[in-house]
């Protein structure tokens, strides 16, 4: 077998071209896919309008001035804006697909929050011509609307809370330049009390004074309690988030895993179909089975090689991708462990590809073809499709290796939950697919 | 079934290779049924039939590539050399590191020395280092056959081995084939060209629809014709192997 072994890495070293594809390919793709899932969308372009007057642009509550404008700040850090000067030009923007959305801040908006009678309203156009984008104004253009929304209604249980307060232990109040004592429900309690004593005992006006300093009693208390009540409407819903499932794995992390697994995938896969299809090819198959290796020794050498090489690859990129993302080397044992599981799962994988297809071309296409989607399936949110259908790809996705790999090399590298499952099931996948493979060579050499 | 016309013996004293009642099906088809045969220490024998005659299911039966259905061959795969039809070489490597390989995984005593003799063998010593893929296809069938030599087996099986080659390449290959004959080595072979079973077996068998009709030399053949539908063409073998197959309903 070791001469077998020889043999094989020779004729890759033979064959430039064939390695450096089967290097590049996988690992271009796998950048590509962990790049595309670690990095959202670049800021959107929208344009943006105030029609606010200058003059009206801040509005008082509770004493406190606040300029409207400053509250599309955060906003404007989540989008590219492009300031334009009236409605029409911002929705033409949006139709001449400059832009992808569009915000108008009408002219009575200020006027509206004053009163703080009716809500005020800002229109959102949307250009829905790249549709992922679309979706990430509309996200973006809601949740900063929200914040906003929360800011305001804080500001206001704030100016009512002060009102509040007044009216239950009194002070002054100033409006329109003016200053207003108000007298409040404690003050009135205690100069009723006082007017009470001066009553003559019996007298019915007592009885009738007494309901009134139990109701400003009754009053006050109940007033102590709106600061809670109205700190709950400033912030009607809290999140609380709590995770249930799965490890706390950074998307930059998460996406070296599935850039790992997917090159080993390719490597692994095109290297033992290409490699045990090359033997039939060449016609050596026959040859080598008439005693000089067994069945299962060609098999061996051929996993063998495979895993061993695109380990050999990922550990490599393992480290170049190190120096980007931050990796806990300490945890290097683990990620052989999972590599070398993943590796020999496919191997055996792409060994009953081999035997299946039994030509190289036709193996690799068909690795090529069954690897996207397998893919892709894997990365398939819960919730994201109908809960049946969910369990169809949880199905799919469990007989091939590429999610188990994941699952291993997740946690190898961040530590996202335990790692002997995935481990177990790639043994049991890579004796399963052995099997298989072992089967397809009873009649591999047939024509 | 009729008995195949047997000019000699069926299991000479010294058989060196020996099947009997090999029967073949693919589905069925019925490939290769009741074929026997034996051939001696040195003796060249051309299996030699129409396409579809079941020539190469017998060689690769005899090689131990595929199990009979019924039937069994005297010797082990491991004890009989086996040249395929095409080159079951490694169009990557070197001659060299071809007869590398499989003398290493033949197990042979001395892999360098036997690389040394099969270059030699072959007249191969001064392309040793060129990739068999970039060779022609007669230096390829030469490496083929060297590889199927490298265990020193007592039999040689080769399944066509001139298809595809110009006359030249031919007649090297052949010179080569003959040597190993004269050494003692028993060689069996496939062949499409007559001419080539009437100049170089001292036996041939003739196999049509997976039966075996005929076994004996050329000669033989030729008067197995000439009994029946009168003389043929002196020299013209390939005419009375026509006949011969016509008279059988082939």
């Amino acid at each position: 077998m070791r001469w077998l072994l020889l043999k094989d890495l020779r004729i890759l070293r033979r064959s430039p071209l064939l390695v450096g594809l089967l290097v590049l390919y996988p690992v271009v793709i796998a950048t590509l896919i962990g790049f595309a899932l670690s990095r959202g969308p670049d800021k959107p372009q929208v344009a943006f309008v105030s029609l606010v007057p200058e003059s009206a642009q801040e509005i008082e509550l509770g004493g406190e001035r606040i300029d409207v404008t400053q509250q599309a700040g955060p906003l404007f850090r989540a989008i590219d804006p492009v300031r334009v000067k009236t409605r029409e030009e911002a929705i033409a923007k949006v139709r001449a697909g400059d832009v992808l959305g569009a915000v108008v801040v009408p002219e009575d908006t200020t006027r509206k929050l004053q009163a703080g009678l009716e809500p005020a309203e800002i229109e959102v156009f949307y250009n829905a011509e790249d549709p992922v984008k679309a979706s990430y104004v509309r996200d973006t253009i809601k949740a900063q609307v929200s914040d906003a929304n929360t800011a305001l209604t804080k500001r206001y249980a704030k100016v009512a809370l002060t009102f509040l307060d007044l009216i239950a232990t009194g002070g002054e109040y100033n409006f329109f330049g003016r200053d207003f004592e108000v007298l409040g429900l404690q003050r009135s309690e205690q100069i009723l009390a006082e007017a009470r004593r001066g009553l003559p005992a019996g007298s019915p006006a007592r009885e009738q004074v007494d309901s009134v300093i139990e109701f400003a009693r009754l009053a006050r208390e109940n007033l102590d309690l709106s600061d809670d009540v109205l700190a709950s409407v400033g912030t009607p819903i809290r999140v609380k988030q709590t995770q249930l499932d799965g490890g706390s794995t950074p998307l930059s992390s998460f996406a070296v895993a599935i850039a790992v697994s997917v090159s080993l995938m390719f490597i692994t896969l095109l290297l033992a179909a290409g490699a045990l299809a090359l033997e039939r090819e060449e016609n050596a198959y026959p040859r080598l089975v008439r005693g000089l290796v067994s069945r299962t020794a060609l098999l061996v050498e051929k996993a063998g090689l495979a895993a061993v090489c695109s380990l050999v690859v990922v550990l490599l990129m393992l480290g170049g991708l190190g120096l980007f993302v931050d990796l806990d080397w300490g945890r290097s044992p683990l990620w052989v462990a999972a590599a070398g599981a993943g590796a020999l799962a496919f191997a055996a994988m792409g060994l009953a590809v081999g035997t299946l297809t039994r030509e190289v071309r036709a193996a690799s296409l068909l690795c090529v073809m069954a690897s996207l989607p397998l893919t892709f399936l894997a990365l398939v949110p819960s919730g994201s499709v109908a809960p049946a259908l969910y369990d169809v790809v949880q199905v799919v996705s469990a007989v091939f290796p590429f999610k188990p790999t994941l699952e291993a090399m997740d946690s190898a590298l961040n530590d996202s939950g335990g790692i002997l499952v995935p481990l177990l099931h790639l043994a049991a996948l890579f004796v399963a697919f052995g099997a298989a493979s072992r089967l397809g060579l009873i009649r591999f050499a047939q024509r | 079934m009729a008995d195949p016309v047997t000019a000699e013996p069926e299991a000479p004293i010294a058989a060196v290779l020996q099947a009997d009642g090999l029967t073949k099906r693919y589905g069925d088809r019925e490939a290769l049924r009741d074929v026997s045969l034996s051939a001696g220490r040195g003796e060249l024998v051309a299996v030699i039939g129409p396409n579809g005659a079941g020539k190469t299911t017998l060689l690769s039966i005899l090689a131990g590539i595929q199990p009979p259905d019924s039937g069994s061959v005297s010797r082990a795969p491991e004890e009989i050399g086996w040249v395929p039809q095409q080159a079951a070489v490694y169009g990557k490597l070197t001659v060299r590191e071809n007869i590398e390989l499989f003398a290493r995984l033949e197990r042979v005593d001395d892999p360098a020395a036997t690389v040394d003799r099969m270059l030699d063998l072959t007249g191969l010593r001064d392309r040793a280092d060129d990739q068999v893929g970039e060779l022609s296809g007669g230096n390829r069938q030469r490496v083929n056959i060297a590889v199927g030599l490298l265990g020193g087996q007592p039999v040689l099986l080769l399944d066509e081995p001139s298809a595809a080659l110009d006359p030249r390449q031919r007649q090297r290959v052949w010179e080569f084939i003959l040597s190993l004959a004269e050494a003692g080595t028993t060689v069996v072979y496939s062949t499409h060209n007559i001419q080539e079973a009437e100049r170089h077996a001292q036996r041939v068998l003739v196999l049509a629809d997976g039966e075996l009709l005929f076994s004996g030399s050329p000669r033989e053949l030729e008067r197995a014709v000439e009994r029946e539908r009168g003389p043929v063409e002196r020299g013209d073998f390939e005419e009375a192997f026509v006949a011969f197959l016509r008279q059988r309903g082939h």
